[in-house]
């Protein structure tokens, strides 16, 4: 079949979830005129497809939409804006000259030039190897968010007796599906002291149901040659070692993990880009800008964000300052390097320039009481209550950072009292 | 006779655990919270909780084989096993537009349910 | 009436099958799970040994050597991936050096070629990343490494293609004797059989115990095995092996043939033959080890781990040759360097069979290549181009991890695929970093409209493997409401 596809693009994402959905509307808003949006699936979306609870929305769109509602807006206003998005498709190479091939299922191989890339390709769950669980190796192992796809768009089980590994929200969100579903949930296991999941998860998908949840804990031993038996469940100490000598025994045919999401940046990897530990992603600017130039990331590849919102807000800025580019035109650069102190476990992005607003999102590593987040001697602020499960965001206006002459702001968190 | 109920506060992330004193079916007292928005959620939660309800019904002849969908308003906690499973016995025909009514007054609650996404027919295999 | 029926298609049994495909007999292969090499040779460590490990004197040495130089040509007919890396035994203390200069001498008068010694300064310049601790390395050109379950894929594929009849999900349940031959009654059909081969792996003595053969014992013996992630890619780029002991090579360090590194195995003695669980101590066992000669490793690395059983006799050899039984062979107890010496250990077979009288007339019309399985990430741009416009199937990507098209999974499916395993095996899909997360939907899809099988029948590596189960609109959401 003749390819759908011009030459040349302004802007090309690479990724058709809810960050390149908005990337592709940030870059249209700015003035670019030929965006491409790649997506690897059959249809945009993303993840926001299989993830039919409600819940989204709410800053972007000021009302509580389903994921399926809010991927479905975004198309749509996405085509309405002349984008192309090609489906099927994946973008085996980037050359650092922003030279891009594409093979895709309708088309098979294709090139196209851009003038520059959004890079919004998601992120991944960790899997059992991640966490390094002993046993045997049945089926009825897997991922929650492979479970949440099969059961929510295929209508597939994945068992009966359910036992999930990790109270991140996706897991939460699983459990009281699963439930409705007519399974039985036998309870929700947590490595660390506390939940990585939102408190209205918590209790609505768990209190709900009586669904009990076991911090502190982790699987120790997974039984059954062809399907999951049973599991030995153990407490863990201090260094997160499981307690052997105080294991028990959970029966279930599944063991769902829910152990956290890591960006997906094998693309970004080849491409050499500059990668921060912290988040898992690249390092980028406060135009989100890589450290190549005309290469661009948002949403859950640059870090692991809990709501879509925030995605959306990060990846249209990310298609505004893309379009810029690709227009020929140029922000400042950054002056200032933002570094993470104390309780801080990551900030994006990781420099900052004093022209104009800026966004700061940042995780704290640990629950914290009434304490006082600082940015050098620029900031402060007081919070009741910080999570690491969700993230901070601060918008820095342009008076806090203009007659700032260091190189260097520290983000600092000091606690009142720990949680 | 003073029964008491433990809830958590979902006014905002703290997460204030609440604990009501109730008499009679009254409540008369409710601590833990530390703003006003615990008291007013425990008594929403305590004379009235609801949930809204997401699910997915049958569509053999979709894109996919089940269809997501919601209740528009929440409803009544006690009901959602009811709303739930009339919704599972459910079958829809595709297409299907997002925003659709794909059942009004579910259970009994006065609640309509829709659709949550367009469901295009599973194109004919070649 | 088959001429030659063998039981167990691990990497001997299909080992076995492809060279008898060559003569104009019959010949059946019974396996029991639901595809080939999915036993003992599925969990195998894929080390094409040196040749001068296993003493000369027994049957294990010779057909160590005998098998390592088949590779080769195996490799190249059957399309699969085969790289000779070489190995390096390593030195840690003084004691190791005899044992290091025995192993040499051992090797060359086995004819091993190319056994040299590396003093600490020529290591550290060849495997920077190796320990500083390390007085010697004995250096083994010959070693390579293969995928062992692309190996038996590729052995049994050749062997069907030239006529051997291939039955899966067969377990043996009981052999009696006839006139004439032996009479196996399996768990769905039975198959009379001139000669009988058992190949059964960590149950050939209960095999072989079926018609009374049984002079021997299999001694399971567990390895753990740990693959790590990507990152470590080139930490070092040959095997790396401790000095041996006596029941066992060590932990080793091993860069797969997909450029992986993998560390293991362990070397337990269990009496379960299904046991193939993984254990916390075994991990601290192989990281331990491993950290001694390789510190930059570490067990935050894994991906994946699992066990394997080896199939190791009471003799601590070969057990192969004819049984008091007639027509009645056994070729058990192929523990290390079993996968090297499978090529060898089937024409030796093949030899012995000629002897007790099987004729064996080469076919005319045999063919030794098969087209083997097309690998999409290893082509280059032109070539992708091309399979893409020759099929656009070439064109779906189903495992971005490990870039395998919707064309691979439909070849695997053709070739005897039934599993997610049996599909993971072939293609890759689901090995990589998402370990399946995101494939394993699609590659479901594809199992199931090629095969008209429903999803929910669909297992991990057959019946009761099941991975996904149907919905029950019956049963009542959860009321803890």
């Amino acid at each position: 079949m003749k390819s759908p596809l011009q030459k040349t693009y302004d802007v090309v994402v690479v990724g058709g979830g809810p960050a390149g959905l908005a990337a592709a509307l940030g870059a249209g808003e700015a003035g670019a005129e030929d965006i491409l949006i790649v997506d690897r699936e059959t249809e945009a979306g993303g993840i926001l497809n299989q993830c039919i609870h409600s819940g989204f929305g709410l800053h972007h769109f000021k009302e509580e939409l389903t994921g399926p509602e809010y991927a479905e807006r975004f198309i749509q206003s996405v085509l309405s804006r002349q984008v192309t998005i090609l489906t099927d498709s994946y973008v085996m190479n980037i050359a650092p000259d922003l030279h891009i091939e594409v093979i895709s299922g309708d088309y098979g191989h294709l090139e196209v030039q851009a003038k520059s890339v959004v890079l919004a390709m998601g992120c991944r769950e960790r899997t059992r190897g991640a966490i390094r669980t002993p046993g045997f190796r049945p089926a009825g192992v897997m991922t929650a968010g492979l479970a949440q796809k099969m059961v929510n768009m295929k209508g597939l089980l994945p068992g009966r007796r359910i036992a999930i590994l990790g109270s991140g929200d996706i897991g939460l969100i699983m459990a009281r599906r699963l439930m409705l579903e007519g399974c039985e949930v036998v309870g929700v296991y947590e490595l660390m002291p506390f939940s990585n999941g939102l408190t209205r998860n918590l209790v609505q998908c768990l209190d709900d149901f009586a669904i009990p949840l076991r911090l502190s804990t982790t699987v120790a031993f997974i039984h059954g040659r062809d399907r999951v038996q049973r599991l030995t469940m153990a407490p863990v100490d201090d260094q997160l070692m499981p307690i052997l000598n105080q294991s028990w025994q959970v029966a279930c045919d599944t063991l769902l993990l829910s152990i956290g999401l890591i960006p997906e940046n094998e693309l970004s990897t080849r491409l050499r880009l500059k990668m921060d530990p912290a988040t898992g992603g690249p390092q980028v600017t406060s135009t989100l800008e890589t450290s190549l130039p005309g290469v661009f990331a948002c949403g859950n590849v640059l870090h692991v964000h809990d709501l879509v919102d925030f995605v959306t807000e990060e990846a249209l800025r990310a298609g505004r300052f893309a379009a810029e580019v690709a227009q020929g035109r140029r922000r400042p650069g950054d002056n200032i390097s933002l570094q993470t102190g104390e309780n801080i476990a990551s900030c994006v992005p990781h420099s900052l320039s004093p022209d104009r607003e800026q966004v700061v999102y940042l995780r704290v590593k640990r629950p914290l009481k009434d304490c006082v987040l600082t940015i050098g001697d620029r900031y402060e602020k007081v919070f009741r209550m910080l999570i690491p499960s969700e993230m901070i965001r601060l918008t820095l206006g342009p008076e806090i950072l203009d007659r700032y002459f260091g190189e260097h702001l520290k983000i600092e968190v000091h606690p009142g009292e720990v949680a | 006779m003073v029964e008491k109920i433990n809830l958590t506060c979902l006014g905002c992330p703290m997460g204030c655990p609440l604990q009501l004193s109730i008499v009679d079916g009254e409540i008369r007292e409710v601590t833990g919270y530390e703003c006003k928005r615990g008291e007013a959620y425990a008594k929403q939660e305590y004379t009235d909780p609801r949930r809204m309800v997401s699910t997915t019904v049958s569509c053999p002849t979709g894109l996919w084989p089940r269809l997501p969908v919601k209740t528009v308003d929440p409803v009544p906690k006690d009901r959602v096993p009811a709303v739930v499973q009339t919704l599972h016995t459910l079958e829809v025909k595709a297409p299907i537009r997002m925003g659709q009514i794909i059942l009004e007054n579910v259970a009994g609650t006065g609640v309509t349910v829709i659709a949550t996404r367009s469901l295009p027919e599973m194109p004919e295999a070649d | 009436m088959y001429d030659v029926i063998i039981i167990g298609g691990g990497i001997v049994g299909c080992a076995l099958a492809r060279e008898l495909s060559r003569y104009r007999i019959r010949v059946a292969l019974l396996e029991r799970e639901v595809e080939v090499g999915f036993g003992t040779s599925k969990t195998n460590s894929g080390i094409i040994h040196a040749g001068h490990h296993a003493h000369p004197d027994t049957l294990k040495g010779q057909l160590e050597w005998i098998g390592n130089q088949m590779w080769d040509d195996l490799a190249r007919d059957l399309n699969f991936g085969f790289s000779r890396i070489g190995e390096l035994l390593l030195a840690m203390q003084a004691e190791d050096l005899n044992h290091l200069e025995e192993l040499k001498k051992q090797g060359e008068r086995k004819g091993v070629t190319g056994l040299e010694m590396w003093s600490p300064k020529r290591l550290r310049q060849e495997e920077p990343n190796l320990s500083h601790d390390i007085l010697q390395a004995l250096h083994a050109p010959t070693a390579g490494v293969v995928n062992p379950y692309e190996a038996c894929f590729g052995l049994i594929e050749c062997a069907q293609q030239n006529g051997v009849e291939l039955f899966c999900g067969q377990p043996v349940l009981s052999i009696t004797r006839e006139d004439g031959g032996l009479l196996i009654h399996t768990s769905r059909q039975q198959f009379r059989g001139r000669f009988i081969l058992n190949a059964a792996g960590v149950f050939a003595d209960q095999v072989a115990a079926m018609v009374g053969a049984d002079d021997f014992k299999i001694l399971p013996r567990k390895g753990e095995e740990y693959m790590l992630d990507r990152r470590l890619q080139g930490i070092v780029t040959r095997l790396i092996f401790p000095t041996p002991t006596v029941s066992s090579k060590g932990v080793l360090i091993i860069p797969t043939v997909d450029g992986t590194i993998m560390v293991g195995p362990t070397a337990e003695d269990v009496n379960d033959r299904e046991d193939l669980s993984t254990t916390f101590s075994g991990a601290d066992k192989v990281f331990t080890a491993v950290r001694r000669y390789c510190p930059a490793i570490s067990e935050r690395d894994t991906i994946t781990e699992f066990a394997g059983l080896r199939a190791v006799a009471d003799s601590n050899d070969f057990v192969i040759g004819p049984s008091p039984i007639k027509g009645f062979f056994n070729v058990a107890g192929i523990q290390s360097p079993g996968l090297t010496a499978a090529p060898a250990i089937a024409t030796y077979v093949a030899k012995m069979l000629r002897g007790e009288g099987l004729a064996l007339d080469e076919k005319t019309d045999w063919q030794a290549k098969i087209e083997g399985p097309p690998r999409f990430a290893l082509m280059s741009a032109e070539e992708r181009r091309a399979a893409i416009s020759r099929d656009p199937a070439f064109g779906r990507v189903v495992c971005r991890c490990e870039l395998v098209t919707e064309a691979e999974v439909l070849y695997a499916i053709k070739h005897g695929a039934r599993t997610l395993d049996g599909i993971k095996f072939r293609v890759r899909a689901g090995m990589g970093r998402c370990q399946g997360g995101f494939c394993t939907s699609r590659v479901l899809d594809l199992l199931s409209s090629t095969l008209g099988v429903p999803l929910t029948e669909l297992t991990k590596r057959g019946r009761g493997s099941e991975l996904f189960y149907p919905r029950d609109d019956r049963i009542a959401p959860g009321d803890g409401l």
